[in-house]
C-alpha cells in the first residue's frame, strides 16, 4: 500500500488517488498544429522505466489537486511530491 | 539426440510396474551453440509455443529459446487461467477463436495433458445497459460462429449454486451469458507440454540465460548478448510479457505499452462446488475452482505503473470482498497465498505480435490480462512472422504502426489508457 505525503493533506492511502500516469508527457500546446507522429508520442508511447517515474497522482478524495509524483516502480520507494500547477 | 518418450496409458502402468524408474527427463538442458537460424527470448508458454511451431509448422528447428528463470515461471506460473474467445471486435474473434481451437487439440497435438478443461466461461451482469452490452458481445460472437448464450437469472441458479442470486445485494444479479467452449487448463503443463515437444524436435530450451543486449548491424539483428555468452541469431522473436519495454529498448525501441501489476489468491482446498468460470461485471473479480479443490480469485489491476510483482493489500481487499459478497461461502476459507503478475499493457488493451523496426526482429506481446489464452495461436503466429518474414492475416492487425495510423483494436473503448483496458 503506497502512502503518499500530499503536500496539503499529509500522508494519505492510495486508495484516496486516481493515478494519473507519466508526468512526462507534454500535451501539444497547440492541437491543430501538432503533427499526427507527436499527438501519437503524447497519447501512447509513455516512459515505461523499472525505476525512478515521475507520474501524476490526483488526490479525489482529499484537497483534489493534481500532484507530481517521484515513486521508484521497483520498489515503491516514494521521492519529492509537488504541486503539478503551483 | 533420443527420441521422444510418448506418454501413454501404457507408458503409465510400464512406469508403475517399475517402479517409476525408467522416466527420462522431459526435455534436455543443453549448453547454448554459438548462432542459431532463431532464437526466442523468454520461456514461458508464448515463446515456447513459438519455438514448437517454427519447428513443427515450418520446418526450423535450429532455434533457442533463452529464459533467464525457469521455464513457466513468468506470467505463465502465475494466471489464473481461463480460456475463452468471447470477443466483440472480428480481428480479436478471428484470432482467439483460432487459438481457442488450438486448444481444444492440445494434449493431443503435444502428447501432454494440459488439462483443458472446457467447463464454460460465465459473465454475469447487473444493469439493463451491461446486459444490452453483453448481448451485443455475444450475438457478435455467434455471428462469426462462435458459441454464446444467453443466461436468464434460473439458469444462474442452476449452472452456479454457489452464486448469491439474492435481489438483496449491492448490486444484483439480472443475467449472465456463457461461452459452453471456454474454460480453464493447468498453466505449467502448457509450458512444459510445449518445451517437451519442442525439444523433441531439437529446440534447445537454455535456462538461467538472462538477454542484456540486441546486437545489431546495418539495420538488422545479428545475435544477442546474454549472461551465459553471446549468442548469434539470425532472426530473433521476444516473448518476454511484461517485460516486453525493456527488451526492446535495447534495440532502440519504444513501445505503447505500460508494466502494471494484477494480483490473483487462491484459498485452502475443499470439496468441489463450482464447475464453471465465473465473472462478475459490477466487482471485476473472477471466480473458479482448480482442480485441487483451491477457490481460484483474480481481479483488476492496481492500478499504477509497477514491477514490483507483490500486488497491493487494497487491490487485494477489494478482490475478495467482492468474491465474499457474490460467493457467499468464500467467506470462511482461509486465503493460501496471494501474488501479482507483470502485465505488459497495451494502450488499446489488444496485443502486438509483428516485426519490428529491426530486420529480422519481431515480438508477441502486450498481452494485457488475457494472454494465457492466447498462448496457442500467440506461438502460431510469431513463427510464422518469423518463418517468413511477414505476418499471417490473423495477427497482420496486432502491428505496432496501427498507434500511428489509427488502427487501434480497443475492445472497450477505454482510449489510450493503459490501466484503463
Ligand atoms: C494474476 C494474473 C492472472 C491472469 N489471468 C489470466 C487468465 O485468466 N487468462 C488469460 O488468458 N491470461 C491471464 N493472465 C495473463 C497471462 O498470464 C499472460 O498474458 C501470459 O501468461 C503471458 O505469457 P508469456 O509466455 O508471454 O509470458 P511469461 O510466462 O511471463 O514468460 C516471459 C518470460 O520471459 C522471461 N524473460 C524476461 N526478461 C528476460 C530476459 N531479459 N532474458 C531472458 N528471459 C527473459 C521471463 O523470465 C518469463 O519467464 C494473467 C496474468 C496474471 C499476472
Ligand atoms: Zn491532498
Amino acid at each position: 500500500m503506497l502512502l503518499i505525503p500530499c503536500p496539503f493533506c499529509g500522508d494519505r492511502d492510495e486508495t484516496e488517488f486516481a493515478y494519473g500516469g507519466d508526468a512526462g508527457t507534454e500535451r501539444p500546446a497547440d492541437p491543430g498544429a501538432a503533427t499526427d507522429e507527436a499527438w501519437t508520442d503524447y497519447l501512447c508511447f509513455h516512459d515505461n522505466p523499472k525505476g525512478p517515474h515521475r507520474e501524476f497522482w490526483f488526490h479525489r478524495d482529499g484537497c483534489r489537486r493534481w500532484l507530481t509524483v517521484e515513486r521508484d516502480t521497483h520498489t515503491h520507494e516514494l521521492g519529492a511530491v509537488r504541486l503539478s500547477r503551483p | 539426440m533420443a527420441a521422444m518418450q510418448r506418454y501413454s496409458i501404457f507408458s503409465l502402468l510400464r512406469g508403475a510396474l517399475s517402479g517409476h524408474r525408467g522416466w527420462q527427463p522431459a526435455w534436455r538442458a543443453p549448453e547454448p551453440k554459438s548462432s542459431y537460424d532463431v532464437v526466442i527470448v523468454g520461456g514461458g508458454g508464448h515463446g515456447l509455443a513459438t519455438a514448437y511451431y517454427l519447428a513443427r509448422n515450418h520446418g526450423i528447428a535450429n532455434v533457442a529459446v533463452l529464459e533467464r528463470g525457469w521455464i513457466g515461471g513468468g506470467n505463465t506460473g502465475r494466471n489464473t487461467t481461463i480460456v475463452r474467445s468471447n470477443y466483440l471486435l472480428p480481428e480479436n474473434q478471428r484470432f482467439y477463436e483460432h487459438s481457442l481451437k488450438l486448444w481444444e487439440g492440445l494434449s493431443r497435438d503435444l502428447n501432454y495433458n494440459v488439462m483443458f478443461s472446457p467447463r464454460g466461461v460465465i459473465n454475469v451482469f447487473h444493469t439493463d445497459a451491461q446486459r444490452d452490452y453483453w448481448i451485443r458481445r455475444h450475438n457478435g460472437m455467434r455471428y462469426a460462429g462462435i458459441d454464446a448464450e444467453l443466461l436468464t437469472r434460473s439458469d444462474l441458479a442452476r449452472l452456479v449454486p454457489a452464486l448469491d442470486l439474492s435481489p438483496a445485494i449491492r448490486h444484483p444479479i439480472v443475467g449472465g451469458v456463457i461461452q459452453p467452449r471456454g474454460g480453464v487448463a493447468r498453466h505449467d503443463a502448457v509450458a512444459w507440454g510445449y518445451a517437451r515437444a519442442a525439444d523433441a524436435l531439437g529446440v534447445d530450451i537454455i535456462q538461467d540465460c538472462e538477454v542484456t543486449g540486441i546486437d545489431i548491424q546495418a539495420g538488422r539483428v545479428t545475435g544477442l548478448q546474454t549472461s551465459r555468452g553471446p549468442i548469434g541469431a539470425g532472426r530473433v522473436g521476444l516473448a518476454v510479457a511484461g517485460h516486453s519495454s525493456r527488451l526492446v529498448e535495447m534495440a532502440g525501441i519504444r513501445l505503447p505499452i505500460e508494466t502494471h501489476l494484477l494480483t490473483a489468491t487462491v484459498s485452502e482446498p475443499v470439496k468441489p462446488f463450482m464447475d464453471k468460470v465465473v465473472s462478475v461485471a459490477a466487482a471485476h473479480v473472477y471466480v473458479s475452482q482448480t482442480d485441487k479443490g483451491e477457490v481460484l480469485i483474480g481481479g483488476t489491476l492496481d492500478g499504477y505503473n509497477s514491477w514490483s510483482q507483490r500486488g497491493s493489500p487494497a487491490r487485494l481487499e477489494d478482490i475478495l470482498s467482492a468474491a465474499c459478497e457474490y460467493f457467499p461461502r468464500v467467506s470462511r476459507l482461509r486465503q493460501l497465498r496471494h501474488w501479482a503478475g507483470v502485465m505488459d499493457m497495451s494502450m488499446d488493451g489488444s496485443p502486438i505480435i509483428a516485426r519490428l523496426p529491426v530486420e529480422g526482429l519481431a515480438m508477441t506481446g502486450g498481452w494485457c490480462y488475457g494472454g494465457f489464452k492466447a498462448t496457442p495461436a500467440s506461438g502460431w503466429c510469431l513463427a510464422w512472422t518469423l518463418a517468413n518474414d511477414a505476418p499471417h492475416a490473423l495477427n497482420a492487425p496486432f502491428s505496432l504502426e496501427r498507434f500511428r495510423t489509427g488502427a487501434v483494436l480497443d475492445e472497450n473503448g477505454a482510449g489510450p489508457v493503459a490501466w484503463g483496458h
